[in-house]
């Protein structure tokens, strides 16, 4: 006869030494695993509430912050640690993120800092109502409020940004102005309308592309390359600020008087690609982050909401009841901080995923954070999941507001549907949520070459 | 040459070829794949569902490839010539077995303490036995060593391990009992009535028995608390197991009926007519796919569990007394003295045995195969034996579920992740993987049945409230119970029940008019008219 049983030796399974690790050999078969569904959504439910455990967002405040509101954020996008900030008496601080210092402080302009922009060498360019551009190098170790040069303007500047890689950068005042470093007075005025202009940004990777918007309730796109505006959007309300999307450079999006955030595309601006709800009052600024897949808004009703850029409503939201209204947010350029900085006088950091750790994982930590990960995303319609990812504590005013509008909205719908079960079909279509904002687009036609 | 030998050396291995795909999807690790079938409109969604597909494929792939891990293989017994393999005992095989394992197979003469009862733990290292007249002994049996033994001087009628070797249950005369792994006892579960069998349902931490009366109790041992309990109503269960691929706990009882039951439904969830007498020991092999049941009636009838069908039917002897269902496959039944071992008896109709066992003058009681190795346990009149039975363990275990070889530091970590990972009773259904499936029934159902859900609890908490506020004919004073409601709550809120406290206010009020009325003498007008007519009514 012939036979054979199992014998396992256990020099083989057992570890020789104490200290050793023991072996774990693997067997994938189902019968072995039962219960699957089961256990993996325990897992997923016991992660989910994991992670509500420990959101803790709030890093802390640079320094000890600003004596009057900070008004504009401007980060180095060459050099992760360093950001400026400007305040409403005129002060810009500059801040090493990594440690929350200051590194430099001083008195940039008479009256309030409205705009902030880092050069291509790492040097801050600032801009003020008091009709000045001021550029600062930084690195210069006493300050004593002496700019390395100062640009004159007409009338006050409202906005400022900087070419990716040219020595160029744009200013909005009354007129959207192309500045050379180099040269004192604007190379180039690049306005449609005569209105007042209240932001302005270069594109950062279509690198000619300016967006800028007005008072007039209008964004408009120009570009550099033929000195002129290309195209005019006019929406209902007016936009406060915008941000182009990294890695998609033909997007970007903008944050408007009425709390929502549009995502337009440049070639196409008829429609906007995605409306971003939630906020409850008027959104103050907006960034993307560096991936391109999520942006941070600031807003009015003293929240800063993360959203994911293909979903509509926010993915987490920020507040603290020393934060007052936000008028600046920015994401850092690792992805993993948010700056905000806000009526108050303070700069906070705030972590981007609120319950990530910044401290290096061993690999075992790190697959089970994705294997975490993983779950969370296949179970997240799981309705006990979902509950507990969804639930944040809101601001009792935020709250009250956000139903009490939801109650308006609701109330307006039933009275547009009942007009439209009474009225003749197709005399009332439905208005396009993504439209419903846009008056009209004009497109610039090319003067004459002659 | 090298040419033409590599191709094949590749597809025997089945990576990425075309013929290893169409392959994939019929192997033990392929789950549920979208039906190539449905026309998807959405773009999004079609690319996003062919994402994951593909992700599905390369899992499989993945899974399927590291089967060449595998370390050990299966053991095997087989006859040369004109021998059966049911015709070698056990001295036989000692002879040609290696040393560790031929010490697997021994004898313990336990006469005095009565037939035992046992059971091993979940990674078959360490064996409990319990004699019915108090004994009660756990030790590892292939060390020799003893962890406890001790007499509780009571009827024994079941023993379990619970997780892990740390805990003992074991059935006494009136209540179940915690023994720990030193003999203390710990706990002593005064709920459970004179139980007659217990299954320990590992991922749940639930402790299932059912007793003299006839009653099914589920007890979490982790939290302590007691799940439910339910009225078989078909008297004392003969037999009872559980179901490893989805936790559900069969039992047998003494009008050949098998009933299927979970913690959430207080009635048997399938009852399958099975046997002519008491059905005397069910077992079910471990994918949940096929049940040996053995009755009263000599026979030994295999189901499948999924469509609740009848495949084989054997027969025994004499009336049988334990069944068990090897990690392998193996089908073990005891009658009488003997123990008959039936190998891959349960896909197809085998017409003799795979090993047999007559252990003289000494009637079995409890068969058990060891998790992860070649033996077979029984406990019987006079004591304990453990065969040696090649094939019937799994080979490969996965150290992070069940690890025969594990430290202690591994123990404690298995404990602790197990009890995170605790699933609830809830989950328990016939079908184990119904959790995330989308519910496939029509909106506007789905709403009503919630609808009705959540009126009918709220009907029963109003309705229990409301008795106390009918209207009372008798009542005269300013303290009737509606007014009384009345006036605690707030005058400025208008919500369901104050209205109708208020209409029966009115009611009150009129009927203590008609009282009136009557006792005066005068008519009184009880004529109901329809609301339509109401008005011609005054």
């Amino acid at each position: 006869m012939k036979v054979k049983t199992l014998s396992r030796s256990s020099d083989v399974y057992l570890p020789a030494r104490n200290s050793e690790v023991s072996r774990l050999p693997r067997n994938l078969d189902p019968e072995l695993h039962p219960f699957e569904r089961a256990r993996e959504y325990t897992r997923a439910l016991n992660a989910t509430k994991l992670e509500r455990l420990f959101a803790a967002p709030f890093v802390g405040q640079l320094g000890n912050g600003h004596i009057d509101g900070v008004y504009c954020l401007a980060k180095n996008t060459r050099q992760l640690n360093l950001a400026a900030s400007g305040s409403g008496d005129g002060v810009i601080k500059y801040w090493d993120l990594s440690s929350r210092d200051e590194i430099a402080s001083f008195t940039a302009h008479r009256g309030i800092v409205k705009g902030l922009a880092v050069t291509v060498e790492g040097n801050l360019l600032s801009c003020g109502m008091d009709n000045t551009v001021k550029l600062w190098d930084i690195t210069k170790k006493d300050q004593s409020d002496s700019p390395a040069k100062t640009f004159l303007g007409s009338s006050g500047f409202t906005g400022i940004d900087h070419h990716r890689s040219n020595p160029v950068f744009v200013t909005s005042s009354n007129a959207v102005q192309l500045w050379d470093e180099n040269r004192s007075k604007p190379t180039a005025n690049l306005s449609w309308g005569a209105d007042n202009v209240n932001t302005v940004k270069f594109n950062q990777t279509e690198q000619s592309i300016i967006a800028s918007a007005g008072s007039d309730r209008s964004i408009v796109i120009h570009d550099m390359r033929s000195n002129a505006p290309v195209q005019k959007l006019v929406t209902l309300m007016r936009t406060n600020a915008m941000c182009w999307n990294p890695i998609e450079a033909f997007n970007f999006a903008a944050a408007n008087e009425d709390h929502k955030i549009y995502l337009y595309d440049m070639r196409n601006l008829t429609r906007s690609l995605n409306v971003y709800k939630d906020h409850v009052s008027a959104v103050m600024d907006v960034d993307f982050s560096p991936t391109g897949q999520e942006l941070v808004t600031g807003s009015y009703d003293r929240t800063i909401r993360i959203y994911r850029v293909n979903e509509g409503h926010s993915r987490d939201i920020y507040h603290t009841k020393r934060m007052q209204r936000i008028f600046c947010v920015r994401f850092t350029m690792d992805t993993q901080y948010i700056m905000s900085g806000s009526d108050d006088g303070n700069v906070r950091l705030w972590r981007a995923n609120a319950a990530a750790r910044s401290n290096i994982k061993s690999a075992r930590e790190r697959s089970k954070l994705e294997y975490d990960a993983a779950l969370k995303e296949r179970y997240k319609n799981m309705p006990e999941i979902r509950r507990i990812s969804r639930h944040r504590h809101l601001p009792k005013p935020i709250k009250v507001a956000s139903e009490t509008k939801k109650i308006e909205l609701a109330s307006i719908k039933r009275k547009e549907d009942n007009m439209r079960r009474r009225s003749k079909k197709g005399t009332m279509p439905y208005p396009r949520e993504r439209e419903k904002q846009i008056i009209g687009v004009a497109i610039k036609q090319a003067e004459n070459k002659d | 040459m090298s040419a033409v030998e590599a191709p094949e050396s590749i597809s025997t291995i089945e990576v990425g070829t075309k013929n290893a795909s169409s392959d994939i999807f019929g192997s033990i690790y392929s789950r549920g794949m979208t039906n190539k079938n449905v026309k998807i409109k959405d773009r999004k969604l079609r690319a996003n569902i062919k994402r994951s597909d593909q992700k599905y494929r390369d899992a499989i792939r993945a899974a399927k490839s590291t089967e060449l891990l595998l370390q050990e293989d299966a053991g095997y017994l087989e006859a040369e010539g004109m021998e059966k393999t049911y015709k070698f005992t056990q001295d036989e095989i000692q002879k040609h077995v290696d040393v560790t394992t031929a010490h697997k197979g021994f004898q313990l003469k336990l006469e005095h303490f009565g037939p035992y009862e046992m059971d091993y733990t979940r990674n078959g290292r360490k064996l409990l036995l319990g004699g019915r007249k108090g004994h009660v002994a756990a030790f590892d049996f292939r060390e020799g060593t003893l962890d406890t033994e001790l007499h509780v001087n009571e009827t024994i009628r079941d023993v379990k391990y619970l997780h892990n070797d740390q805990y003992l249950a074991v059935a006494q005369k009136k209540y179940v009992y915690i023994y720990d792994k030193s003999g203390s006892e710990i706990h002593c579960l005064k709920k459970h009535i004179e139980v007659t069998n217990m299954e320990f349902l590992p991922y749940h931490y639930l402790l299932a028995t059912v007793g003299n009366a006839g009653w099914l109790k589920y007890q979490d041992v982790s939290t302590g608390d007691q799940v439910c309990e339910f009225r078989t109503r078909m008297g004392p269960a003969t037999s009872m197991t559980q179901n490893p691929y989805n936790a559900i706990i069969h039992l047998g009882h003494n009008n050949g009926t098998v009933s299927l039951w979970a913690p959430s439904t207080s009635t048997a969830l399938v009852r399958i007519l099975s046997h002519k007498g008491p059905v005397r020991a069910i077992a079910v092999d471990r994918g949940g796919h096929y049940m040996a049941t053995a009755g009263a009636d000599c026979q030994l009838k295999i189901w499948d569990v999924r469509m609740y069908k009848e495949v084989h039917a054997y027969y025994t002897p004499t009336p049988p007394s334990a069944l068990d269902i090897s990690d392998r496959g193996l089908l073990a039944v005891s009658w009488g003295p003997h123990v008959t071992i039936w190998k891959s008896a349960l896909q197809t109709k085998q017409k003799s045995p795979y090993m047999t066992h007559l252990s003289p003058g000494s009637i079995v009681n409890d068969v058990r195969f060891c998790p992860f190795d070649d033996v077979l346990g029984f406990g019987h009149d006079e004591g304990f034996t453990s065969l040696i039975v090649p094939g019937a363990g799994e080979p490969n275990f996965d150290a992070l579920e069940v690890n025969p070889y594990e430290t202690l530091q591994q123990r404690r970590e298995a404990e602790v992740h197990g009890l995170i990972n605790k699933l609830k009773p809830e989950m328990i259904a016939l079908d184990p993987n119904f959790i995330g499936n989308i519910d496939p029934r029509a909106p506007d159902e789905r709403k009503q049945a919630l609808v009705l859900e959540t009126t009918e609890e709220t009907d029963k908490k109003t309705s229990e409230a409301d008795a106390k506020l009918q209207p009372k004919a008798k009542m005269r004073g300013k303290n009737s119970a509606l007014r009384r409601y009345l006036r605690k709550k707030s005058k400025n809120v208008i919500d369901d029940r104050k209205l109708r406290v208020q209409a029966a206010l009115e009611k009150e009020k009129q009927m203590r008019q008609n009282n009136l009325k009557r006792r005066k003498g005068f008519p009184v007008s009880e004529r109901k008219l329809g609301p339509a007519l109401a008005r011609f009514g005054k």
